[in-house]
C-alpha cells in the first residue's frame, strides 16, 4: 500500500500569496483542531477530503490565532475584540472571501460576530461543506458498506444547532453512510448541550449532582443499545465531552466517538 | 334604555378600575425605561410575522402538547369571551340588555362558542391546578425562585378564572330560566347553560338576584383581575405581544458587541485613531457606561421587559443543562430576580412584595446585602454555571432572552471586577500569550500537518 499514497503539503495563505495565488476556501483549523491530539485527527481527515476532492484551499498555519470565542462567552469582551480585530486584519490582508471550519464555535464567532468589527466573509461549517461535496457528487462515500447496519447517533452542537439553526447538514452527511441513524430523545432544537459551551470547557463545573456530559452520554448509550455504536459529533468540545462520558461509563470498547469528517474520510477510504 | 342608579355606580366603578390600571401601567413603563436604550425597530415585517406566529399563534407552546392544548382553551376563551365582556360593559353603562342580540344568528353562534369555551376554560384551569398542586409537575413546583408568592399567584389566577366563568354561567342560567318562566325567548344560544337551566330553582326573584349578582361579580371580577395583573405572572397576557415583537431576529449565537471597547482597542492599536465623542445626557455630561451589567439600569429596556413578560412556567429551567444536573443556575430565577430588583429600585406597582432569598433563609443562594441585581439577587455561582447553550431561549414561549442577561452580568464580573474563576483567568492568559486557550506554543500550531498522507489517484 505504501506506494499508493502521497505526502500532503498543506498550503498556507502566506505561500499562496507569495505566489500571487488565492485559494477558493480558507480552512480555519481552530485551536482544538491544531493542538488537541484527538481533534488533530479530525483536522487531518478533513484535509484528506479536501485533497481528495481537489479543491483549492489553504490554511493560515502559524498565523492563525484563537477567534476569541471562549473569552467572549466567559465575559471577557475586551480580550475577544483584541483577538477578533487582529484576526480580521490578517484575514482582510489576504483578501479572504470564503472560510470553512470544523469548529462550530469558530464558525459562529467569525460568521456572526466578526461583521460588527469589520470582518465580512462567507463562513461555512464543515458539516454544510461536506453536505455540498456529497450533493455535488465529489465525495461518493464508496466504502459506505463498512458502516452498514452500524448504529450512529448524532449529537447536536449548540453553536451549530440552536445558535445557527444547522440541524440537517450533519444528518445529511451521515445519511450518505449506509448506517442505521438513530436520534436521541433530545435532538435538534431540543438537543442537550454536552456541557462544554460558554467557556465551561476551560473550568470545573459548579457544584451539582451530575456532570452534563454524563447526562448526555447516558442518553446516547440508551439509544445506541448494546453492541457497536458511534456517537457522531461536529464540534471539538462536544467530542471531548462525549469521549469523557463514554470512558466514564466504561463503554469505549463498544461505543466510539467520531467527527462526521472522520466518518466520511473512512468511508471514502482516505484514512483508517 | 333606562339609566338608573345601578348604571351610574357601574360607570364609576369601571372608571376607577380602568384609571387604577392605567396608573399601574405608567409605573411599569417607567421601570422598563430604567433600562439602557437599544434600537429594536428594524424589519417590522419579520417582527409582525414573528408576533403572529409566536404570540398570537402560540407556536412555541406546542413543544409540549398537553399544556399547549389546555392553554389554548384558556387563551382563545380569553379572546372570545372578551366580546361578551364588551357587551356587558355597554349593557352596564346604558342599562340595556344583551345589546348585541340584534346580530341574530351571529350572536347565537358567538354565545354558543362562548359557553363552550367557558366550560373548557374551567376544565383547563382545573387541570392546571391539579398539575401544580397534586401531581406537582417539577418545573411548576420546584426551584428556589418558586417562593410563596409565585405559587400563591398561580393558584389565585386559576381559581379566579374558574370563579369568573362560573359567574358567567350563573348570569346566563338565570337569564335563561327567567325567560322560560315568562314564556319568552332571549337572544343567543346557550348549550351549556341550558343543560343546567333548572339548577338555580324556579323563584323569579331569586333568579333575578342571582343574575344580577353573577353579572356584577363577573364585571367587578374582571376589573379587579385587570388591576391584579401588574403584580402577577399573569401580566404575560399583555406583555407577550410586545415582547415577541421586539425579540432578537439575529442568530441566537450572535452576542452583542460593545462598541465602546472597540474604540478603546482601536485607539490602543493605532494612536492616530480618533474615537467618536461619548454620548452625553440631557445636562451635557458624558454618559459613562459600565462594562456589562451590575444592576437593572445596566440592562436594556428589552431585558427588563422580558422580566415583566415571564409567566414563570419554568420551561427554560426545565431544559437548562446546568439546572438539570443540580447546579444552582435557573434561567427563570434570573428573569424573576430582575423583576424583583427592578421593583425594589424603581416604582412598585405590585400589590405584593416578594420575599427576598435572604429573609427566607435559602442557604444555597448566597446573596449579599448589596443593593444590586448582581450578588444582591443573582450570585456569581449561578452565572458561571451557564453553558450558553441557548436551550432556555429556545424553550421560552414568549421569546425571553435569558442568556443575554446572564452574559451581561458575567461581563461585569470579568471586565469591571476581574472576578472570573481562576481557571478562566488562566485561559484568558493563554489566549493573550499563545493565541490559544491552552498553554501551547503558537509555533507548534501547524504541527498537525506533519506526515499527512492521502491515497494517490491512479
Amino acid at each position: 500500500m505504501e506506494e499508493n499514497k502521497r505526502l500532503v503539503k498543506v498550503p498556507t495563505m502566506a505561500t499562496m500569496a507569495a505566489n500571487g495565488e488565492e485559494p477558493e476556501i480558507l480552512f480555519w483549523v481552530g485551536c482544538a483542531g491544531a493542538f488537541d491530539d484527538r481533534y488533530k485527527r479530525v483536522t487531518r481527515a478533513f484535509v484528506q477530503i479536501l485533497e481528495h476532492v481537489g479543491v483549492k484551499y489553504a490554511v493560515l498555519g502559524t498565523e492563525e490565532s484563537c477567534t476569541g470565542d471562549p473569552a467572549k462567552r466567559a465575559g471577557n469582551e475586551f480580550l475577544f475584540q483584541m483577538q477578533a480585530l487582529t484576526n480580521i486584519e490578517v484575514l482582510n490582508a489576504y483578501n479572504v472571501k470564503k472560510i470553512v471550519t470544523a469548529c462550530p464555535h469558530c464558525f459562529n464567532t467569525i460568521k456572526n460576530e466578526y461583521p460588527d468589527l469589520g470582518g465580512n466573509y462567507e463562513v461555512i461549517h464543515h458539516s454544510t461543506y461536506l453536505q455540498q461535496l456529497i450533493n455535488e457528487g465529489k465525495v461518493h462515500v464508496k466504502g459506505g458498506e463498512a458502516f452498514k447496519g452500524k448504529r450512529i447517533t448524532y449529537h447536536d452542537s449548540c453553536y451549530l444547532g440552536r445558535a445557527n439553526d444547522i440541524y440537517e447538514a450533519p444528518r445529511d452527511v451521515l445519511a450518505a453512510l449506509d448506517a442505521d441513524l438513530v436520534e436521541m430523545k433530545r435532538s435538534r432544537a431540543n438537543g442537550l448541550c454536552c456541557g462544554a459551551g460558554g467557556a465551561q470547557m476551560f473550568k470545573e463545573p459548579e457544584p451539582g449532582k451530575k456532570d452534563v456530559n454524563i447526562e448526555r452520554t447516558e442518553e446516547a448509550l440508551a439509544i445506541l443499545g448494546n453492541g457497536n455504536g458511534v456517537i457522531a459529533t461536529a464540534c471539538p468540545f462536544c467530542m471531548v465531552m462525549m469521549n469523557d462520558g463514554v470512558k466514564n461509563k466504561e463503554q469505549e470498547e463498544s461505543v466510539q466517538v467520531f467527527d462526521i469528517a472522520e466518518l466520511i474520510a473512512q468511508a471514502e477510504g482516505l484514512s483508517k | 334604555m333606562i339609566i338608573g342608579l345601578e348604571n351610574i355606580i357601574f360607570l364609576l366603578v369601571a372608571a376607577v378600575g380602568i384609571g387604577l390600571f392605567v396608573w399601574q401601567i405608567r409605573k411599569i413603563r417607567k421601570n422598563v425605561l430604567m433600562g439602557r436604550d437599544v434600537e429594536l425597530a428594524d424589519n417590522p415585517a419579520e417582527r409582525i410575522n414573528k408576533t403572529l406566529l409566536v404570540a398570537f399563534g402560540q407556536q412555541k407552546m406546542f413543544k409540549r402538547m398537553l399544556p399547549a392544548v389546555l392553554h389554548l382553551f384558556v387563551y382563545v376563551g380569553f379572546l372570545v369571551i372578551n366580546i361578551e365582556v364588551l357587551e356587558i360593559l355597554i349593557d352596564g353603562i346604558f342599562g340595556t340588555h344583551r345589546i348585541l342580540g340584534f346580530a341574530g344568528v351571529l350572536y347565537s353562534g358567538l354565545m354558543a362558542v362562548n359557553e363552550i369555551l367557558a366550560a373548557l376554560v374551567i376544565v383547563a384551569c382545573a387541570m392546571f391546578l391539579w398539575r401544580r398542586n397534586v401531581t406537582k409537575v417539577p418545573r411548576l413546583a420546584e426551584g428556589v425562585e418558586m417562593r410563596a408568592w409565585p405559587k400563591l399567584d398561580a393558584n389565585l389566577i386559576l381559581i379566579t378564572e374558574i370563579v369568573l366563568m362560573l359567574a358567567l354561567f350563573a348570569f346566563n342560567i338565570s337569564d335563561l330560566k327567567l325567560a322560560e318562566l315568562r314564556g319568552t325567548h332571549i337572544a343567543g344560544a346557550f348549550p351549556v347553560s341550558s343543560m343546567f337551566v333548572n339548577i338555580l330553582g324556579n323563584d323569579p326573584d331569586t333568579l333575578h338576584v342571582i343574575g344580577r349578582v353573577g353579572w356584577w361579580f363577573h364585571i367587578l371580577g374582571i376589573l379587579a383581575f385587570m388591576n391584579y395583573l401588574p403584580s402577577s405572572k399573569h401580566f404575560h397576557i399583555i406583555m407577550a405581544f410586545p415582547n415577541v415583537y421586539y425579540s432578537k431576529l439575529l442568530p441566537k449565537g450572535k452576542f452583542t458587541t460593545n462598541a465602546a471597547i472597540t474604540h478603546e482597542i482601536k485607539a490602543m492599536l493605532d494612536p492616530s485613531y480618533q474615537p467618536p465623542a461619548p454620548e452625553v445626557d440631557a445636562k451635557g455630561n458624558p454618559i459613562i457606561q459600565r462594562f456589562g451589567a451590575k444592576d437593572v439600569e445596566d440592562l436594556t429596556w428589552k431585558q427588563l421587559m422580558d422580566s415583566y413578560t415571564c409567566t414563570e412556567c419554568g420551561r427554560c429551567t426545565d431544559v437548562c443543562p446546568a439546572n438539570m444536573t443540580g447546579k444552582l443556575l435557573s434561567p427563570r430565577k434570573i428573569v424573576m430576580d430582575t423583576r424583583d430588583r427592578m421593583e425594589e429600585k424603581g416604582e412598585h406597582p405590585a400589590i405584593y412584595k416578594p420575599n427576598h432569598y435572604k429573609e427566607m433563609g435559602v442557604e444555597r443562594v448566597e446573596t449579599t446585602d448589596e443593593k444590586t441585581l448582581l450578588r444582591g439577587y443573582i450570585t456569581p455561582e449561578e452565572l458561571w454555571a451557564c453553558t450558553s447553550c441557548n436551550a432556555c431561549v429556545e424553550a421560552c414561549p414568549v421569546n425571553i432572552d435569558q442568556l443575554s442577561t446572564i452574559m451581561d452580568l458575567r461581563r461585569f464580573l470579568v471586565l469591571e471586577e476581574s472576578a472570573a474563576p481562576a481557571s478562566l483567568n488562566a485561559m484568558f492568559t493563554n489566549i493573550e500569550n499563545n493565541g490559544a486557550p491552552w498553554a501551547f506554543s503558537p509555533a507548534d500550531r501547524f504541527n498537525w500537518a506533519d506526515e499527512l498522507y492521502v491515497p494517490s489517484k491512479n
